[in-house]
């Protein structure tokens, strides 16, 4: 018992890092259709941000938010000067472009900070909090709670706020909200600064447990695709519930079912991945689309 | 037409004489890197079937790849097959790999069928991994070692056969077909085109085409390991049908030189300055996006357009 609880907490702390880049991911593509390759590399690259505030002196939670500030910049200029050109191009160029930019952010990480890998301080403590007999690791906790916090902020900005509504209109019906005076062009930005953020927080809490290197977001990234469609890619709530219970699933398939090595992971997530997108492609939470020929 | 077509038989030979020279002159190293062009030529080939001719996305080629390179190393390096008997095993078992993945795909359009073909690129190191018995785990599988001029043969022959193929199965009724379904899915089916076949058809001829370039990879590093097959493979492979062209036979081969040379070309020193290691994935990255923007036909596409302009 004291095993499963371990393992559904430290499940829920990774899930909670799959379940940023999801929501990073549905964001995206809610409101253009486009699922970004280059999310986890622009997370990596926003990670590596924040090391070199810390290398330069910068106290952790200043780096923290200055590396979150810069996020949401660098995700609204990626928007304006690479995505744009294509808004209305091909389903099939924007992916290339996209994986265009996972590639140059990969070769650039490299070449600021060199392959080599870097250790990354955590805001949490290492050290175990004793709860009713069974020990938790402080950092899986502090992980969960931002993670879950992060959510919350979120869904306050796009309910109760006014940008939000704007955004939420613009995802919707583009041709509606303009003709409204909605700037669905400046809110798709806006729709990129975040999950920008998203990704840098992502980053920031994988960090500490699998060391910095160029492609540490890698893997994190597929399962956030695997997260985000079993929720479905529609769904915000569904890829927070996709990617915590794909934290837990995992780490229970881990360590009650054998010939689940740790390289097995992936595929299996992979595995979740193709099942959903096979037999119920709108995942848990989201509308199936009807198309009309 | 007729000139034109004068012209496309006289770069034909011409091409294929420069080959036969090439593959008489060349110090041995060159050669080698001469043979990994025309199996980068192989798969680029095969990823064009299906994503310029038929427009299925995949991003997973990379692992059809892996699925003939081990082909070739079991056979080979298990049970002492000559490693050019491999090759037309390599191709059917990749070929019946794609097309059973086909069936899946035919489900998932666009963004989701290039997630799923992602999904397969990612999985096959860790599967190649857990799966050691067959596969020899981390510590891979040895080959016998060859001279460049060996590969170089070997891969322009395929390559020859190859080109030679998919010309006839593109101008005929299959490859109608194929851009039919690219067009128009809905038109497609109305003129009486079954798409599901057509669609798992272009799979499978495409996985073969991979399957004969991993084999080709297997036998000229003469060692295969699950890294030998990463994932930036498949993606380099979609880089190369881009800067060809995708829908253009004629593209592949500037596609093939592109991804084999660039790497090369970008680790050396210019005007005293030293790029990086990494810089190679910047120019590609860069060169991508680039592409998409001006040149969305790739290469063959900007001459045609720049011939049309004069």
């Amino acid at each position: 018992m004291q095993q499963f609880l371990q393992q559904v907490v430290s499940g829920l702390a990774s899930g909670g890092v799959y379940a940023s880049l999801a929501l990073a991911l549905v964001l995206i593509y809610r409101s253009t259709e486009v699922i970004n390759f280059a999310q986890g590399e622009m997370a990596t690259f926003t990670t590596y941000v924040a090391w070199q505030l810390g290398h330069w002196g910068v106290p952790f939670w200043g780096a923290f938010f200055l590396t979150l500030a810069f996020a949401f910049v660098f995700g609204v200029t990626i928007e304006r000067v690479v995505i744009r050109p294509f808004e209305r191009g091909p389903v099939l160029t924007v992916v290339i472009v996209t994986i265009g930019l996972l590639v140059l952010l990969n070769g650039l990480d490299g070449w600021l900070w060199g392959a080599e890998i870097k250790s990354f301080h955590s805001a949490f403590p290492t050290r175990p909090i004793n709860i009713g007999g069974v020990a938790f690791s402080l950092q899986d906790i502090g992980v969960i709670a931002v993670s879950l916090l992060a959510v919350f902020l979120l869904w306050l900005f796009f309910r109760h706020t006014k940008v939000g509504l704007a955004m939420r209109a613009a995802a919707v019906n583009p041709d509606s909200a303009r003709l409204t005076g909605v700037r669905v062009g400046w809110m798709l930005a806006l729709g990129w600064g975040l999950a920008s953020m998203l990704g840098a927080l992502s980053g920031l809490m994988i960090a500490p447990v699998v060391f910095l290197d160029p492609n540490m977001m890698q893997v994190v990234l597929i399962y956030a695709f695997a997260a985000a469609v079993l929720g479905g890619l529609q769904s915000p709530a569904g890829a927070v519930v996709g990617g915590l219970l794909l934290g837990v699933m995992l780490n229970l398939l881990g360590t009650y079912v054998h010939p689940v090595t740790p390289e097995l992971r992936l595929p299996v997530a992979l595995l979740v991945l193709l099942i959903v997108l096979l037999v119920k492609p709108s995942g848990l939470f989201g509308r199936a689309v009807v198309r009309k020929v | 037409m007729r000139g034109e077509r004068l012209v496309k038989l006289g770069a034909i030979a011409g091409g294929a004489a420069l080959v036969v020279v090439l593959g008489f002159t060349m110090t041995d190293y060159h050669q080698y890197q001469g043979g990994i062009v025309a199996y980068y030529l192989i798969a680029i080939l095969g990823l064009n079937i299906l994503t310029g001719y038929t427009g299925q996305i995949s991003l997973g080629n990379g692992a059809f790849m892996a699925v003939g390179g081990y082909t070739t190393a079991i056979l080979c390096g298990h049970h002492g097959w000559p490693e050019l008997a491999t090759i037309p095993v390599a191709a059917a078992v990749a070929g019946a790999a794609g097309f059973l993945f086909g069936i899946p795909a035919l489900r998932l359009a666009g963004p989701y069928l290039a997630l799923a073909t992602f999904a397969i690129a990612v999985a096959v190191p860790s599967l190649a991994k857990r799966f050691d018995h067959f596969t020899g785990g981390s510590s891979g599988i040895t080959l016998p070692i060859h001279t460049g001029h060996y590969l170089y043969w070997a891969s322009w022959i395929c390559a020859g056969i190859g080109y030679v193929v998919a010309w006839l199965v593109l101008r005929g009724r299959t490859g109608r077909a194929f851009r039919a379904v690219r067009d128009s899915e809905v038109a497609a089916v109305s003129s009486g085109v079954n798409l599901a076949s057509y669609k798992t058809l272009a799979f499978g001829i495409s996985a073969a085409y991979a399957g004969v370039a991993g084999a080709l990879l297997a036998i000229g590093a003469a060692y295969t390991n699950p890294d030998t097959f990463p994932v930036t493979l498949s993606l380099y492979l979609l880089i190369g049908a881009v800067v060809g062209g995708l829908g253009s036979l004629w593209g592949v081969i500037f596609g093939a030189l592109f991804i084999e040379y660039l790497p090369i070309y970008a680790q050396k020193t210019y005007f005293g300055f030293a790029f990086s290691k990494q810089a190679p994935s910047v120019v590609y990255g860069l060169v991508l996006i680039l592409i998409m923007l001006v040149a969305p036909t790739g290469i063959v596409g900007l001459a045609r357009r720049l011939r049309r302009s004069i």
